[in-house]
């Protein structure tokens, strides 16, 4: 407390760190632009990019709500899926064992090489974006869920089985509420990844979307455009970490404060 | 010889199915209702083991575990244990924790909806038994180590169990605390109509808080010697420095030093 200098000027310099940092990087990067008057088509100042935002905002708004739609829409899939496949792992030592070296197969995959397959099947457009993003987040959420469940004391288990426990009473008791704070803390995760694999889907094959919009824009050589999709990607990517951040600690407090107590 | 609530018979445990690891073998305990047994022995000698088969959590391959005079073939839920980790669940706040296994056990899991009040007074009770009065509403880690403990003995109580296990549940604990606890324990076991059988690797502890000693040989497991320990009740602790008690500890100790070097 007393290391934030609160006290002394009244500002709260670490809540004004993130700004100040952010603000420095955008003055550093515009000043070393026009300092060596690097072409805007390497690397367009900020100013440029702002130029750009104004310029093409219509269809800068379109395709930045098409890119959080099929993201959000995969990423929801991914939490429903992944929830729903890390309790059936973390169910029985069975499935695990059987499901788990599929699964890192799976995941070693590089997702841009599925998108071909998806295309095939679905055509180019919203499905096989909304499908990247899905198959790329969910790994993470089902790896955190059932590492949850696998990591039940053996002691808890012990009492509530002496008593006559089910398998269901210790899931639902224990193992369920268990693994929230791992569930919660894979959201970030995956909602980073999930932006990740819309992108690389648009990219490739779509009509729409930030990443297609950056495609077009750089094969007509518009750099300002790409960087003003690459700015809307970040904003996109930040606040939706920030949601997952503040639902995380929401919903599962009690695992910070007792690690807190612990420590 | 017909009031022993734990009869245990020519037992024989082997983990692990042929050529496993044989844990207890030829494995002979009476306990009587009522009683306070201790069992020590030298470290992975069986003991908890032992435990785990008079709780009916492994079922012997030969010989037979009898508890309130039912051959144990499953879970029994007539016994509450307490292990060396106190296991609370950081989600549910102390009172929620010791409520717990009236939601597993069949007998109160139906009735616990419609006479909540009733068994919220039982736990408030125990825990002003050990000293924890009003702390039903804290969290388990906002409470110290010891206090957890407490926690962890009026949760293997609160089904009103006929017997209680014990699985060196002070180990953990610095010696103030876990004076502090023998006195809790002893006074539990002078209050509440109820068979305690503690494993421990503290012979004061054994000798100060039993009835009856059961020395234990290295594994293969069974019983080497059995003590009757008739110091009168209620014991304080200053029955420590009594000559006769130092002279039982002494005896133990050279017990299971001979224990140790059969092995
Ligand atoms: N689940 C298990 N599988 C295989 N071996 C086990 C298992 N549990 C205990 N053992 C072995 O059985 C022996 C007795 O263990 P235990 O009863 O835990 O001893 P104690 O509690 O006296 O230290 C030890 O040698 C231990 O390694
Ligand atoms: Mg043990």
């Amino acid at each position: 407390m007393s290391m934030s200098g609160t006290k002394k000027s009244g500002i709260n310099w670490i809540a004004l760190a993130p700004w100040i940092y952010t603000i420095g990087l955008f003055v550093v990067w515009e000043l070393a632009v026009r300092l060596f008057a690097i072409r805007p088509t390497i690397l367009p100042a900020p100013s440029a990019i702002v130029g750009a935002l104004y310029q093409y905002w219509p269809a800068i708004q379109r395709h930045s709500i098409q890119t959080l739609f099929t993201t959000t829409l995969g990423f929801g899939l991914a939490v429903v899926g992944g929830l729903a496949l890390g309790l059936l792992i973390g169910w029985s030592r069975m499935i695990y064992a059987g499901l788990y070296p599929l699964m890192v197969g799976f995941n070693a995959i590089p997702k841009v090489a599925v998108v071909p397959i998806l295309v095939i099947w679905f055509g180019i457009g919203t499905i096989p974006a909304v499908l990247t993003a899905f198959l790329i987040a969910f790994f993470p959420i089902v790896v955190n869920v059932a590492t949850g469940l696998a990591t039940i004391e053996p002691e808890t288990e012990d009492v509530l089985r002496a008593l006559g426990a089910r398998k269901m009473d210790i899931m639902l008791k224990v193992g369920i509420p268990r693994s929230m704070p791992y569930f919660f803390g894979s959201l970030k995760v995956a909602i980073t990844l999930a932006f990740v694999g819309s992108v690389i889907s648009e990219t490739i094959a779509a009509n729409s979307g930030l990443g297609y919009m950056m495609a077009a824009a750089q094969s007509q050589f518009n750099v300002p455009l790409v960087f003003a999709g690459l700015i809307m990607l970040a904003i996109e990517g930040i606040v939706m970490y920030a949601v997952m951040a503040w639902v995380e600690t929401r919903m599962t407090g009690w695992a910070h404060r007792s690690q807190l107590a612990n420590a | 010889m017909g009031d022993h609530l734990v009869r245990i018979e020519n037992v024989d445990m082997r983990y692990g199915g042929e050529g496993g690891v044989l844990a207890v073998s030829g494995l002979n305990i009476a306990v009587e209702k009522g009683e306070f047994a201790a069992v020590v022995g030298p470290s992975g000698c069986g003991k908890s083991t032992l435990m785990r088969l008079v709780t009916g959590l492994h079922i012997p391959q030969t010989g037979s575990v009898v508890v309130a005079g039912q051959q144990v073939t499953k879970p029994v839920s007539i016994v509450g244990m307490a292990f060396q980790n106190p296991t609370m669940l950081p989600w549910r706040t102390t009172l929620d924790n010791i409520l717990l296994p009236l939601e597993i056990v069949d007998k109160h899991r139906k009735r616990l909806r419609a006479h909540k009040a009733e068994y919220v007074a039982q736990a408030e009770r125990l825990l002003e038994i050990v000293g924890l009065k009003g702390f039903g509403d804290k969290f388990p880690w906002q409470l110290s180590g010891g206090m957890q403990q407490r926690a962890n003995l009026c949760r293997a109580l609160i089904h009103e169990p006929e017997l209680l296990m014990l699985d060196e549940p002070f180990g953990a604990l610095d010696a103030f605390t876990r004076e502090e606890l023998w006195q809790v324990i002893r006074d539990l076991h002078a209050q509440q109509d109820v068979t305690i059988v503690l494993v421990t690797h503290d012979l004061r502890e054994a000798v100060y808080l039993a009835d009856r000693v059961f020395v234990m040989s290295a594994r293969p497991g069974r019983v080497l010697h059995e003590h009757k320990i008739d110091f009168p009740r209620p014991r304080e602790l200053e029955l420590m420095y009594d000559p006769a008690f130092t002279k039982k500890v002494q005896e133990l100790r050279g017990e299971i030093a001979d224990a140790r070097q059969v092995a």
